[in-house]
């Protein structure tokens, strides 16, 4: 199919999510009721890696540059080395201690200030999902602040002749061809690609490559929108939730104790 | 002296690490039934940089170095160490066409290697020993603007997977008489004999070689006529040894996660087996020994990187942590008990694993015999 679609930039959102190997080690902050990260390596949110290579694929057939984009503390940069080892042509990290604790709201109000900060784009590429929060739904509130159409559940991407993509979208049941012009925020499912191995020359390259690091300062975000206080998600309470079975020891006689196991059977309503 | 590995370093690992887990583990149950290295591979090894680790950049690899090219067979190790066992080999002639070779040479053989297009080969045993390298009886004589070949290479490995091999054989009479060739698999003479059926390291092919007249072109010699001893004995010491150090690494780093993790979800008496001390004892042993080898294996790839004289450590390195392989799967089998024994379970066939590169790329006792001359050099009167 003639491709005649010209991507210039094609930016990136990437997240830096706890190694799930070692999630028995990551505790929540009992104050503000958010996860405690520090000192638990990061990996690249693994669906953002299929986000990266459908974008490192599209610039191997146009050309273009592709940009990462995240929102994360400064300790977690190294997933940012990895994406641009991988191929990526430069980095953004949005980091500035108002943007922590920000819900997918709040998170998405920063990276649509990013990606502004950025300047013009083509298509901005998600992953669905993250491993950590599962919320699905920056995507989608990254589109809404950009003005943006948002196609989720991406399994496919074609190219027509005319400006637009075919946007092939996986449904309960199936799934659903769109055609959609450019620019346009697509959420990838990991059925889209494979992602490729770190290439150890991209490793070599990545080491002279940018992570531009931008604060509040940078993007002049409204504070009320970002951080705690920009989140309406509001954690009620916090609780460890065993699932076992329930144990209870009958006493008495077997007479006694066999009344009381059918008493047992009605009360649940077995029979 | 800083003990840390580089950012870039842990990136190589990790990198390795998830091809070695996601694209070696669907591989290794042909590879023990067949005895067979899945070739398949070899392009995206090549792709990422494995097969070209060492090679420098103007022949198409990426020329990481040594250390880097121990994690890449560490790591490999750990999954399976057939795949370090047959790469290190392949960097062998790797690394002793860009020390020896010609720039024609380096320019016609060091890209197709470095990209994974065929593998490397550097048969040096002959069916007389391994060890008495001196005494080969394979030769090479002038004769116009060929050498011609004639005997026998034998336990060399990927013999049938290279398209061409780093043969050394012998030109005139002793230590000086020994010259290095590349030999290519459809010259005139030369053949492929048999597959070895080794019990351990299986999916490394180990075959024969035979050169019937075998003609070979006078622009094959590699280095000078009559330095095919050092040919043969730079390229085993540095790269051979430190390569099969890191093969041998690998199983060790295998035998203590798979022995750590059994320990930890064995339950005999109510609670998991690591709490009993003599497992802890076990365990004691194994992390030792693998925190050790880790020093010695990357102590030795650094000199060499440095380009400093490491014989001795390489030596070293060698023969502590191929014995301290089988030592630790031998102890990771016991913490399995009857398990261990098993074919579903991994330790078992890290301990066939680690028996093979014990005699392998240069016999332990070889590495004594450089080592005692080393612990008795300051005392030679």
């Amino acid at each position: 199919m003639e491709i005649c679609v010209v991507v210039k930039r094609i930016i990136v959102c990437t997240k830096p999510v706890p190694d799930p190997k070692l999630w028995d080690k990551v505790s929540v902050d009992p104050v503000t009721r958010t996860l405690k990260r520090q000192g638990i390596p990061s990996i690249i949110n693994p669906l953002d890696k299929h986000a990266l290579e459908a974008a490192l694929s599209i610039q191997e057939a146009q050309g273009g540059e592709v940009v990462l984009l995240s929102m994360a503390p400064t300790f977690t940069t190294s997933t940012l080395r990895e994406g641009l080892a991988m191929g990526a042509d430069r980095a953004v990290l949005l980091s500035d201690p108002l943007f922590a604790g920000s819900d997918t709201l709040a998170t998405a109000h920063i990276l649509a200030a990013g990606c502004r900060w950025i300047g013009q784009f083509d298509l901005i590429l998600c992953g669905n999902f993250t491993i950590d929060g599962s919320t699905a739904q920056v995507g989608s509130q990254l589109a809404e602040f950009l003005d943006l159409p948002n196609v989720m559940h991406v399994i496919d991407l074609d190219w027509q002749a005319t400006h637009t993509m075919i946007i092939t979208q996986k449904i309960e049941h199936g799934y659903t061809k769109l055609r959609a012009s450019l620019p346009v925020v697509l959420s990838i499912r990991k059925e889209l690609n494979r992602p490729r191995y770190i290439p150890f020359a991209g490793i070599i390259a990545a080491e002279s490559k940018e992570i531009e690091v931008l604060t509040n300062d940078d993007l002049r975000i409204d504070p009320t929108l970002i951080g705690l206080e920009g989140s309406p998600t509001k954690m009620a309470g916090l609780e460890i939730r065993r699932f076992e079975r329930a144990r209870e020891r009958l006493e008495g006689s077997v007479d006694e104790i066999v009344q009381k196991l059918v008493d047992k059977i009605y009360q649940y309503g077995v029979i | 002296m800083d003990f840390r590995f580089s950012e870039r370093e842990e990136m190589l690992r990790k990198s390795v690490r998830e091809f070695a887990e996601n694209e070696v583990t669907p591989k290794m149950e042909a590879m023990e039934e067949t005895g067979e290295f899945p070739t398949e591979l070899l392009e995206p090894m090549g792709k990422l940089g494995i097969t070209g680790v060492i090679t420098p950049t103007e022949y198409d690899g990426v020329g990481l170095g040594y250390v880097a090219r121990t994690i890449v067979l560490e790591e490999l190790g750990r999954v399976c160490a057939a795949m370090p066992m047959a790469l290190q080999v392949h960097h062998m002639a790797c690394a002793a066409i860009n020390d020896f070779g010609t720039d024609a040479q380096k320019k016609r053989f060091l890209p197709p290697l470095a990209k994974g297009e065929t593998m490397g080969c550097v048969p040096v045993t002959d069916p007389t020993g391994g060890s008495d390298v001196i005494g080969m009886k394979t030769s090479a004589e002038l004769k116009g603007d060929k050498y011609v070949l004639n005997g026998r290479k034998c336990f060399a490995t990927n013999t049938h997977t290279s398209d061409f091999w780093v043969v050394i054989a012998r030109t005139a009479e002793g230590a000086k008489g020994l010259s290095a060739f590349i030999v290519e698999k459809d010259a005139p003479g030369a053949k492929v004999g048999r597959k070895e059926n080794k019990f351990g390291l299986r999916g490394a092919n180990t075959g024969e070689l035979a050169f019937d007249s075998c003609e070979v072109p006078k622009e094959n010699l590699l280095g000078q006529e009559g330095g095919g001893l050092a040919v043969a004995i730079k390229t085993i010491s540095e790269t051979g040894r430190t390569g099969m150090a890191a093969t041998a690494l690998g199983i060790l780093t295998a035998a203590y996660e798979q022995a750590g993790k059994f320990a930890s979800e064995r339950v005999l008496y109510g609670k998991p087996i690591s709490a009993l001390q003599a497992i802890q004892f076990y365990m004691a042993e194994i992390y030792s020994q693998l925190e050790i080898c880790r020093l010695l294996c990357y102590r030795a790839s650094w000199m060499k990187d440095q380009n400093m004289r490491c014989d001795n450590e390489t030596a070293l390195a060698k023969y502590y942590t191929c014995e301290a392989a089988v030592n630790a799967a031998k102890r990771a089998i016991e913490i399995h008990g009857s398990y261990g024994i098993m074919r579903e379970y991994t330790v078992q066939r890290l301990l066939r694993d680690a028996m093979v590169t014990v005699p392998a790329g240069g016999t332990a006792e070889i590495a004594k015999v450089v080592l005692g001359r080393a612990a008795l050099s300051p005392f030679k009167k």
